[in-house]
């Protein structure tokens, strides 16, 4: 069972999120470069992505909203940059609606692996507060189970 | 919630030196004095003392005196705090890549009725 690793290293402006999924990574990449695939999968059950815009070329841009159960509407919206291939992965940038200004940068690639593909998510962020209040959003409807025992979390916080 | 929020940015301020991390790392294997915890590194006794000093006012690890030292324990607590604040992060990927898991197999499921 393929387990979701998300790495926030105190004191960094980054976040890495990996998952390696069951399915070859030109599969994966249409998941991640198909507006009508990515409203399939992208964010929890609860909530119903509707993509708005989404323009996969140098300079494109893209608009969504995530709407929860109770009808409030959770916009975002960004820029690509550069090519995007499977080889190349998609580099954008992501700005929360709510928070005007507050851009973050992501890169996703995907890589091959013989059962698969890992996908890796590196965010970087304007500053370590921001990073944090990001990951904070989080929180909010999260549920707190299993994840890693505690003294993996703290071997993974002295190799940082 | 506020108060939650600088008690986690006074771990995180603790946490984010290398030092303390693997001074936690050590301590992880049970209690140790100052000077078990400092021969690793290539530090002062008072460098190392003044480390624990902020590791203990973030509550990640408590110091008591046992007969003729000082010996210092790891508290779970506050580490439990940063792994809550990261796993509300990590479960809504975690939801998402489930969603995708379901996908990918319907689209390869599609394939494979499309080849035969």
């Amino acid at each position: 069972m393929s387990t979701t690793q998300v790495t926030a290293e105190p004191g960094s402006h980054e976040i890495t999120v990996t998952r390696e999924l069951q399915a070859p990574p030109e599969l994966v990449y249409r998941t991640f470069s198909e507006p009508d695939l990515l409203a399939q999968w992208l964010g929890p059950r609860a909530l119903t992505m509707k993509v708005d815009s989404f323009d996969l070329r140098h300079g494109g841009t893209w608009r969504f909203v995530h709407v929860a159960p109770d009808g409030d509407e959770h916009w975002f919206h960004g820029c690509f940059h550069g090519e995007s291939s499977v080889e190349a992965g998609i580099t954008q940038t992501w700005e929360y609606e709510g928070v005007p200004g507050d851009v973050s940068l992501q890169r996703a690639t995907f890589a091959a692996t013989p059962t698969g593909t890992v996908v890796r998510l590196t965010s970087v962020h304007l500053s370590v507060e921001s990073r944090d209040a990001h990951i904070a959003a989080g929180m909010v409807g999260g549920v707190t189970e299993g994840f890693e025992r505690m003294d993996e979390l703290i071997e993974r916080l002295a190799r940082g | 919630m506020e108060m939650v929020e600088d008690r986690l940015s006074t771990v995180f301020a603790a946490l984010a030196d290398p030092t303390r991390r693997a001074i936690l790392a050590q301590l992880k294997d049970g209690a140790a004095s100052v000077t078990a915890l400092g021969r690793p590194f290539a530090m002062s006794q008072p460098a190392i003392s003044r480390h624990l000093k902020v590791l203990e006012r973030a509550g990640l690890i408590s110091r008591a005196r046992h007969a003729t030292v000082r010996l210092s324990r790891i508290e779970g607590e506050a580490l439990g705090e940063v792994r809550s604040w990261l796993e509300g992060y990590r479960q809504w990927w975690d939801d998402s890549f489930e969603q995708l898991d379901e996908l990918l197999s319907d689209l390869q499921q599609d394939q494979r009725e499309a080849a035969t």
